[in-house]
């Protein structure tokens, strides 16, 4: 293989050893073209100065709004009765790539539901959020929030429960990510993303002064 | 002055007599460079062997990084080892996807239906754009010119929040499986990604109008670094880093895979294998994926997404595989040999920031340790790809 590509007559053509020094020309002499960065730097400091910040978001106080497939922490969903839709099938915990769910199961009291999982965690910290586990469940019974801020100040809380896995977002739909099926995104629902933090628009425009300009 | 000092001093100036063979009239020091440096892009260390500010020799101490990640591919069956790769060159996930993806559809003998075969390339050239963005950012910031790491990560963020709206992550995609595609693109991603497309020239534009003929920037980059192609072709390099030696090599080109040979693009190659060739490389290689990226979006198929095929993947016994594919690094290839189960028997990463890699110590010998900072930034490597 070398040896062919040695003969190729690319390679074979004549080329200078080293590479000739860089050598200014008038203009870099007199550092004309340093003058065209500059004016992109100064277009974009007054733009900046006029309009305010576009590009960086204040996080804490502000949040991005991340799509309808977002993979962020789990919710177990529940039936109608408010029990748990999962039936300890086992199929997420042996989907896991990083081996992160730990299910022990139950009997079910009504006779319809064989089983039920009396003890459902989700290391967080183990957790890779490939989605696997929505993939796999045949009951719909884990989905995904877009929630992302996971910190914890012990590594025993990063082992996140049944109860928490159940609580915080389940009812409600704007805070739901990857999931089996999704409801068409509605248009309304679209432009409330776009009119909330645009950055396509944003760049829009100011590729349009530069152009401009 | 002390007489101490005064005195050290006189040691020193001694020893410039003694050694007046070196060019500085220095002794020879070895200087650890790294792993917790800021320009070596991650935990490289490099022994370094200089002669005052002079490099002489350098060894490159890698494993700061390893994960096992070819014997986790060992113990998982086929479809679990997507998010490993994800993991591996953590800046260009959609292509160690592919790769890994495409070398297990080629063991077990899928066809991918031609829907999931352009979202794979789109998917794969908006991971060039966003990997030579951040490749940019980088080496830009470590040889001194801070403002284009801010426009660089600002339109990075507009293909991350493509890759969101694809698969729900913006770094560890996970965005493939054995097969084909496991979603189909969401609504007005198309729409989305052209809008990008239109306002992207400009900004490699405006990238270029403060970098390419800057007096500084070439000051620092020009017969820095030179890879000559015998070199190259000896090191096996691939990639841009090839390309810029004069070599026309690229596996979208030479071996095409899913449907690079129904678009239209071409190669950027330079001449002298420069730093400041290779950024010139990087740059064209972004307008063309732009142009690829249109192609695509144009003939964009309606169909099936999954090939047919069996529940539980089997690889034939015996069965064993290369594929490699054109990464934004370099070729990214993935050897996997079968033995009749669902799991890989044994599986190899031909990793394109390990082998770049090698060439280091032939680039730096005779530069100054400043531009040693130059060239590991334009060897564009990725530490959880080089240990992997």
């Amino acid at each position: 293989m070398r040896s062919e590509m040695l003969r190729d007559p690319v390679l074979s053509r004549p080329r200078p050893r080293a590479v000739t020094p860089y050598k200014k020309s008038l203009a870099e002499w007199l550092y004309l073209p340093l003058f065209g960065g500059l004016m992109v730097t100064l277009r974009h400091f007054v733009r900046n100065l006029i309009k305010g910040p576009r590009y960086t978001i204040e996080y804490p106080e502000k949040r991005r709004d991340y799509s309808h497939r977002f993979r962020g922490h789990h919710i177990l969903t529940s039936r109608p009765d408010g029990s748990l839709r999962c039936v300890a099938c086992f199929l997420c915990a042996t989907a896991c790539p990083a081996d992160c769910i730990k299910i022990e199961s139950g009997e079910h009291p009504d006779v319809n539901i064989e089983k039920y999982p009396v003890v459902y965690e989700i290391d967080m910290l183990r957790c890779v959020f490939c989605g696997y586990c929505v993939d796999a469940c045949p009951e719909e019974a884990i989905i995904m929030s877009n929630n992302y801020d996971m910190a914890y100040f012990h590594r025993d809380q990063s082992k996140v429960g049944k109860n928490d896995l159940m609580k915080p977002y389940t009812f409600d739909p704007s805070q739901l990510g990857y999931r089996p099926h999704y409801p068409e995104e509605d248009a309304q629902r679209a432009k409330m993303r776009r009119e909330a933090f645009n950055l396509v628009q944003a760049a829009r425009e100011a590729g349009a002064t530069e152009v401009a300009s | 002055m002390s007489d101490a000092i005064r005195s050290a001093n006189d040691t020193v100036a001694n020893n410039t007599v003694a050694h007046d063979d070196s060019v500085f009239g220095a002794e020879e020091m070895e200087l650890n460079f790294g792993p917790q440096h800021p320009s070596t892009h991650g935990v490289l260390r490099l022994k370094l062997k200089v002669d005052g500010e002079r490099i002489v020799d350098c060894y490159p101490i890698i494993g700061y990084l390893h994960r096992g990640t070819e014997k986790l591919f060992e113990l998982n069956p086929f479809f679990q080892n997507v998010p490993h790769t994800d993991r591996m060159d953590y800046v260009a996930a959609a292509t160690n996807n592919l790769a890994y993806v495409g070398a297990v559809e080629k063991l077990i003998g899928l066809t991918v239906p031609p829907r999931a075969s352009y979202i794979r390339v789109l998917l794969c050239e908006l991971q060039r754009i966003s990997s030579h963005l951040l490749w940019l950012a980088t080496h830009a910031i470590d040889i001194g010119a801070m403002t284009p790491f801010f426009y660089c990560f600002r339109e990075r963020e507009l293909v991350l929040d493509l890759f969101e709206q694809y698969c729900g992550a913006r770094l560890t995609l996970n965005c493939m499986r054995p097969g084909g595609q496991p979603f189909d693109l969401p609504h007005g991603w198309v729409d989305t990604c052209r809008e990008f497309l239109e306002l992207f020239p400009a900004k490699i534009d405006e990238y270029e109008n403060l970098l390419t003929n800057n007096r500084i920037w070439k000051k620092r980059t020009i017969g820095i670094g030179v890879l000559s192609p015998e070199v190259a072709v000896e090191y096996g390099i691939t990639g841009p880093m090839l390309r810029a030696s004069g070599i026309d090599f690229d596996l979208r080109k030479a071996m095409p895979y899913e449907i690079y040979d129904q678009v239209d693009f071409e190669v950027p190659l330079a001449e002298n294998g420069d730093t400041y060739d290779r950024y010139l490389v990087r740059m064209e290689e972004m307008r063309q994926a732009t142009r690829i990226l249109e192609q695509c979006l144009d003939q964009l198929p309606e169909g099936a997404l999954m090939a047919k095929k069996a529940r539980v993947l089997k690889a034939p016994k015996g069965g064993e595989v290369y594929h490699g594919i054109e990464g934004p690094k370099g070729e990214i290839g993935f050897y996997i040999v079968g033995d009749g189960k669902p799991i890989p028997h044994r599986c190899h990463v031909r990793a394109p920031s390990f082998i770049n890699l090698q060439s280091l110590p032939e680039l730096v010998s005779n530069h100054m340790i400043a531009d040693l900072v130059a060239i590991i930034g334009t060897t564009d490597i990725v530490l959880g790809e080089v240990d992997r």
